[in-house]
């Protein structure tokens, strides 16, 4: 099997694997603690703080550890918006978020808060003259990410976030920088960015971790309470062992960010490329999308027979997101670019990562066109 | 944003220090180096009461922030070097003024100096003719020279034109360690970081003493001085940390019973044990963090009595600062954050409920004399020390590391 589907999650690497396994049977001690065992595991903590912090060019003490990217996008989010309600109840997003960002904006908005969903292009991009133009006095938080999870395309938030530091100093900036880091450099001290979220399971790093950056000088109310961890803002007993594994993915996936992504862009005009001969399937991703993710349609196909077709020949790929590929509803990213229903509904995501070869790509555009080849006369109404 | 070429730095009083500024600016440009050491492009040069960092590519926010650690170093300009010809100068002007917020008036004024005389244009004629292209080009501009917010100065030399207007603050007083080396009492609190800062800024190069009362204070409370230390080393590229045991002096002073004497009859072993130790390294003052009043050991009374047990000078550069200001430079400089943090030293160990402020120095000097022990538990102390050398981006080595294999192994990040 080929596995294609990196943009839902990525083989671990061997050695985060590893440095779990030591951590974990060598530290079980709470970093809370006092004795020796408490403050070995401390040590740790505070090791992969600053670990974490080199690679994304901020202080150790702006890193929040959370159990995953949707935690610190509903942290960001929500917290920013209940901490700030002295400023104004009004938000500003876009149309084609992760759930975990969009659904705590539906959230708000139905106690009360209001929000504006900025419309995105048939590329799937926002501008900067949008943001500006919807910024009110009443706002508190603009939130983008960086890159889609969908389509893989990149949304200019450094440029947002240098107009807002500039023209809206007061306004927060939220980027959900899941599918962007390790992939498409962005340097968040110089971006304007105040808040910033981050999963290690997409970078190869354990599922159920995450971080978020909180700029210092932002304040943002805890969704839990507890025992004050992570400065009060996502208390709980630290997980030290993912924690610690966390780091060495982040760190892994920093200095490996230029070569990856320079052979990933490679491997995929590839494939775009082989996609593109085959008249059935539209691209809906764009040249100059993340250099990971690859996103078509075949109208009239349902996109999941697809899928399957495409596994029997070995190859693991996926419909929509991870997240919401059970549920056969239109894609909201797709028609929020003004695609076709059809179109939304048949979307396939390939997704790269950097144990793949040209000779993959190649096997891969072979097993698209046999499966295309085998379906290409049944198209029909009740096939979608 | 501009690509800034330059930075400019200013120095103050040094200046005036006649045959001692070479030796002054010539420590600022040491700490310089070594602060610039990560970022190899630099190019430094020195010239009359100024120091250049040529960026060469080499990102100016960053190393602003690094160079605003440096001791008689009192503003930092970023500049932006043009051509010495006048269309060019008036094109880089235009890209500065760019930058400016647009949606309120700003009073400004144009302040060019001809420096290199063969240029065609005087300094006044050249105030007008940068002046009047770079209104045009940002009407929300309103020349005012006697009070402006943004002073866009033009400085033409032959090599080109230097042209800045952020004068940033440095971090002013003395270069590094050019006032000699003291020795400074380092508790966990937010003062005697302060303290130790503001002797560094007076040119002081210092190293640290710390006393601990393991297992009465925890060895958190050690790695938070550590921390601590760690702070200041990044304002002087290494600092000496002493940790001194001191449990056995604490828990004989403890037995005397004289409760509300032991904060006077702890510190005045403290002082001995400093002296000691700036003895043995050539320090010739001990600096505290001091501050009038603050505790009962900080009324004139008890400094009167405690201070006695040195006859080295005793320097409180926060003697008559209030607490709020010096809250205010603790979160300057960075060790605020560490120094809130709950672990206890032993200045907080058997702290009765109402300690002295007046203690009487002939009772106090009885007391001692009946501790036949103290003197040479004072000399086993200074044995028993351990001195760390503390660089900012450095793990620390413990003694204990060595014997047990560090916690933290590098492999594992």
């Amino acid at each position: 099997m080929k596995y294609f589907d990196n943009a839902a999650t990525t083989p671990p690497y061997k050695e985060v694997i590893h440095t779990i396994t030591e951590v974990m049977s060598a530290h079980y001690g709470n970093p809370s603690s006092l004795h020796r065992y408490g403050e070995d595991s401390a040590r740790l903590l505070q090791k992969a703080r600053e670990v974490c912090a080199e690679a994304l060019g901020v202080h150790a003490g702006e890193i929040v550890f959370t159990s995953g990217a949707t935690e610190s996008n509903n942290i960001a989010v929500k917290g920013a918006a209940l901490q700030w309600i002295t400023r104004g109840k009004h938000l500003i997003t876009t149309m084609t978020e992760h759930p975990s960002v969009f659904e705590s904006f539906k959230q708000l908005e139905r106690q009360g808060w209001e929000v504006t969903y900025l419309e995105v292009d048939a590329a799937g991009e926002v501008t900067e003259e949008q943001v500006a133009q919807a910024v009110r006095t009443d706002t508190v938080l603009v939130s983008v990410m960086h890159v889609n999870n969908e389509t893989g395309c990149v949304q200019p938030v450094a440029e947002i976030g240098r107009m807002l530091k500039k023209k809206y100093p007061r306004v927060l900036f939220h980027v959900d920088g899941v599918q962007g880091f390790g992939k498409v450099p962005l340097y968040l001290k110089e971006s304007g960015i105040d808040l910033y979220s981050l999963s290690a399971h997409k970078i190869r790093g354990p599922k159920g971790i995450g971080l978020l950056y909180v700029r210092e000088d932002v304040s943002l109310f805890p969704l839990l309470t507890g025992g004050g961890q992570e400065g009060g803002l996502r208390p709980g007993t630290e997980n030290i062992p993912y924690i610690v594994g966390m780091a060495k993915a982040v760190r892994m996936a920093k200095e490996a960010e230029k070569t990856v992504s320079e052979r990933l862009k490679l491997l995929r005009a590839t494939l775009m490329e082989g996609i593109s001969r085959l008249p059935e399937l539209k691209l809906n991703s764009v040249p100059e999308g993340a250099p990971h993710i690859v996103h078509f349609s075949y109208p009239g196909m349902k996109a999941e027979a697809l899928l399957h077709m495409l596994e029997e020949e070995g190859f693991l790929v996926s419909t929509k997101s991870a997240c919401s590929s059970r549920k056969a509803e239109p894609s909201r990213v797709l028609q929020a670019m003004g695609k076709l229903p059809d179109i939304c509904l048949s979307g396939i995501r390939i997704s790269l990562g950097d144990e793949h070869t040209e000779s993959d790509i190649q096997d891969l555009i072979a097993a698209l066109n046999k499966a295309v080849g085998r379906v290409r006369h049944l198209k029909g109404e009740n096939l979608t | 944003m501009i690509a800034y070429d330059m930075l400019l730095l200013r120095f103050g009083e040094i200046t005036l220090k006649g045959k001692n500024r070479m030796r002054f600016e010539k420590a600022a440009l040491m700490h310089i180096k070594s602060l610039l050491r990560p970022y190899p492009a630099v190019e430094i040069l020195r010239e009359f009461g100024r120091i250049y960092v040529l960026l060469n590519g080499e990102p100016a926010r960053e190393i602003i922030e690094a160079l605003k650690q440096v001791f008689g170093v009192t503003s930092i300009s970023p500049v932006k070097i043009a051509p010495p010809r006048l269309e060019e100068i008036i094109a880089a002007a235009k890209d500065f003024v760019r930058e400016l917020p647009a949606d309120r008036a700003i009073p400004f004024k144009v302040n060019a100096r001809r420096v290199w005389k063969p240029f065609p244009y005087g300094s006044q004629e050249m105030n007008r003719l940068i002046g009047g292209p770079v209104l045009q080009a940002s009407p929300q501009l309103k020349v005012d020279v006697h009070h402006p917010e943004v002073e866009l100065r033009v400085e033409i030399r032959e090599q080109g034109a230097y042209i800045f207007s952020e004068v940033i603050p440095g971090a002013g007083g003395f270069p590094l360690g050019t006032n000699g080396k003291a020795m400074l009492l380092l508790s966990g609190g937010i003062d005697s970081p302060v303290a130790g800062w503001s002797a560094m800024r007076r040119g002081l190069e210092i190293e640290c003493v710390h006393f601990h009362s393991y297992p009465f204070t925890s060895k958190r409370a050690e790695e938070k001085v550590i921390e601590l230390a760690k702070v200041l080393s990044r304002y002087a590229g290494q600092v000496k940390l002493h940790l001194v045991p001191f449990t056995e002096i604490q828990t004989s002073l403890a037995r005397t019973g004289q409760d509300n004497l032991i904060i006077t009859l702890m510190r005045r072993s403290m002082l001995r044990i400093a002296t000691r130790l700036a003895e043995q390294s050539g320090a010739l003052a001990l600096v505290t963090g001091d501050s009038l009043g603050q505790v009962a050991s900080q009324t004139l009374p008890s400094m009167n009595v405690i201070g006695r047990a040195t006859d080295l000078p005793l320097l409180r550069p926060l003697v008559m600062n209030d607490k709020e200001d010096i809250i205010q430079t603790a979160k300057k400089i960075g060790t605020y954050d560490l120094s809130i943090l709950p672990y206890e030293d032993c200045c907080t160990l058997f702290v009765p409920k109402s300690p002295s402020t007046n203690p009487n120095l002939r009772i106090v000097e009885k007391i001692e004399a009946g501790l036949t022990e103290l003197a040479e538990q004072v000399e086993a102390a200074v044995k028993g020390t351990e001195t760390l050398v503390i660089r900012p981006h450095e793990e620390v080595k413990r003694r204990s590391d060595q014997e047990e294999g560090a916690a933290v192994p590098d492999k594992w990040f």
